[in-house]
């Protein structure tokens, strides 16, 4: 089983004081801290875990920056064969869709049984990659799996719907699979594994090896363009509370008497 | 004419609330597009959803075949992309919803039409689509422009619209042929299956204590615990807690977990993304402990907090158990 699995390198932002660039235009990169998109660390444990059992190749695949790297080695210390990272400043600007054409521009040539890439990633949340990608290689897809069992031609998956439910559905193999959070336990690796990993090579295309022309990538060969990033309106807020924290629990157990919860 | 479409979402005999929502949106692009609106239903042995749909909107284009039963990317991409193709219409609304986002991609790649997915609010500008979505767990709003085309797709965020009311007359409801011969093998519906249920029903309790992945640590969950036993409540979460295998699945609030009402909900670091907030957010109280006071978390608590978590969980629980005594 030959697997690739798509990856990319994203801000950590939920802890973070996030500032828009005076442009509106996309939010101050500075001082955060980037790693391997949630979904697509599932989805890496998942690829890994499929070539451990029926032996073959995992290759990690991103289109993004220099600084992707690291998130690549972190894909070779735990356990990809390969990294390949698809980068131009051409592709600045590109949605689900340009970069689902980069990423399909490579992998058509390369050999797989499975594609898998998280659900979605947690800066743009567009949950499309993983489907275009199918779509343009002519193959089928499932998202939102929770539960990979390879059957020779077909995967039984088993795909999140709301409220708990879940499909079992069977795929025709080769396809497209993109995962869920919760379907495994991604592995910790040590920093010595992905030290290590730095001496494995990474594989870097740009625009003319990807073999696209400029109008196909970054915004004019996207569907959705960015026009104005701001802070959400405040519709209702919270009324806080303040002071030390004794203080502030000895506040929390008033409201909750008044309102005859203890 | 130029339709808008709003895809039909059921499951299980149902037809989903996000589809009135969507129908309730779409009757509003249509009319300042000066358009129509039709629901597009596919299924089978369908007729009686055809009726309800009816009371909503202008037209139901209704497609019934077997291989329609269940909902399957590879068919609905098909009968769709057929319809689409025929009737062109301006936009086509789909749930983002486990549903559209099986389908919707595909279908746009196939037609050649732009796609936004995840939208919280939609319009026109000089006839192309304009569409406002979040970025970074909704710690951001963008208005995007989508490139200019005769047709476009979109995927609405569920309980974003509120559902509309019924129409003064009922709409025409148009039969058209499915145009699927061949059975589809690529892909095929097996079964549902629900996780068994577990010893907690928290959609049936009065106090939830729901964590999420601010209590950083496995072990720090008992003293959520004792916190939660104080106040006669039991623990919830938000989806990290269950995917790290910390608590059981059916302590997960949100749109793929439970839906809770509870008299009172204490989130301690939970940031807030939507997916939970549609969990939790008709709970009669809520209380928020976030040490990052743009969390999301605070639009939706009555009371906000804005604190480390590990401060206010213990003192909250001596002060809980004084007043008991
Ligand atoms: C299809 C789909 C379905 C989903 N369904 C659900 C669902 O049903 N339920 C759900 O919850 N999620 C769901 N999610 C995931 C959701 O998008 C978020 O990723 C998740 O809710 C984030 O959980 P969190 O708030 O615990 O973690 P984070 O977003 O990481 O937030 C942690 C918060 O803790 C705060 N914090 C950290 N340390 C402390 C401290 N010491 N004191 C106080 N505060 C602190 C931080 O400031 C931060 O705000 C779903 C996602 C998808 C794509």
């Amino acid at each position: 089983m030959d697997v690739i699995v798509c990856v990319k390198h994203v801000p950590e932002t939920a802890e973070a004081d996030l500032k828009i660039n005076p442009k509106g235009t996309a939010i101050e990169e500075s001082g955060l801290v980037f790693d391997i998109n949630e979904w697509d660390d599932y989805a890496l444990e998942e690829a890994v875990q499929i070539k451990e059992k029926f032996e073959g190749s995992v290759t990690a695949i991103t289109v993004g920056p220099e600084e992707a790297d690291s998130t690549l080695r972190k894909c070779l210390a735990r356990g990809a064969n390969k990294a390949i990272r698809l980068t131009d400043p051409k592709f600045e600007g590109s949605d689900s869709f340009a970069t689902a054409k980069i990423l399909h521009n490579v992998i058509k040539d390369l050999p797989f049984n499975v594609i898998l890439t998280g659900a979605l990633a947690s800066d743009d949340g567009f949950a499309a990659a993983g489907p275009i990608l199918a779509e343009l290689l002519g193959i089928p897809h499932a998202t939102m799996v929770k539960k990979i069992e390879l059957n020779g031609d077909f995967a039984r998956v088993n795909r999140e719907l709301e409220g708990g439910l879940e499909e079992v559905i069977d795929v025709k193999l080769p396809a497209v699979f993109s995962i869920q959070t919760g379907i495994n336990e991604p592995r910790y690796v040590s920093i010595m594994g992905i030290r290590k990993a730095m001496q494995k090579e990474t594989q870097v295309l740009g625009l003319a090896e990807v073999g696209l022309s400029e109008n196909e990538v970054g915004e004019s060969g996207s569907w959705i363009k960015t026009e104005k990033m701001y802070v959400p309106p405040v519709e209702k807020q919270a009324e806080f509370l303040a002071g030390a924290p004794e203080e502030i629990a000895a506040k929390i157990a008033d409201i909750l008497k008044s309102r005859g919860l203890v | 004419m130029k339709e808008i479409f709003v895809l039909t979402e059921h499951r299980q005999g149902e037809i989903r609330d996000i589809t009135f929502e969507m129908l309730a949106k779409g009757r509003e692009l249509a009319e300042a597009a000066k358009t129509e609106l039709a629901a597009v239903l596919l299924g089978s042995n369908v007729k009686e959803y055809a009726k309800i749909l009816s009371e909503y909107t202008k037209r139901v284009l209704v497609v019934e075949d077997a291989q329609l039963e269940n909902f399957n990317s590879e068919t609905y991409q098909r009968v769709l992309a057929s319809i689409i193709k025929e009737r062109k219409p301006l936009l086509t609304l789909m749930g983002h919803t486990s549903f559209g986002l099986d389908l919707a991609p595909s279908l746009a790649v196939s037609l050649n039409i732009p796609l936004a997915t995840d939208c919280i609010d939609l319009g026109f500008r000089n006839d192309a689509l304009t569409v406002t979505r979040q970025m970074y767990g909704g710690k951001v709003n963008v208005n995007c422009l989508l490139k200019k085309a005769e047709s476009y797709i979109g995927t609405v965020r569920q309980a974003t619209f509120p559902a509309g009311k019924k129409s003064p007359s009922n709409g025409e409801i148009v039969e058209i042929t499915s145009p699927l011969s061949d059975e589809i093998t690529e892909k095929r519906f097996v079964k549902y299956v629900l996780p068994p249920p577990g010893g907690v029903d928290i959609t049936a309790t009065d106090v939830l204590i729901g964590i999420g992945r601010g209590i950083k640590d496995e072990s720090e969950i008992p003293s959520a615990e004792e916190l939660a036993k104080a106040l006669g409540g039991a623990l919830a979460c938000s989806r990290p807690i269950v995917d790290k295998g910390w608590l059981p699945d059916d302590r997960q609030v949100g749109s793929s977990g439970k839906t809770v009402k509870p008299k009172l909900y204490i989130a301690l670091g939970i940031s807030g993304a939507f997916q939970h907030i549609l969990g939790m957010k008709n709970s009669d109280l809520i209380i928020a402990v976030n040490k990052d006071p743009k969390a999301p978390i605070f639009g939706v608590a009555d009371y906000g907090v804005v604190e480390d978590l590990f401060k206010i969980m213990p003192s909250l629980k001596s002060k809980v158990e004084e007043l008991k005594k």
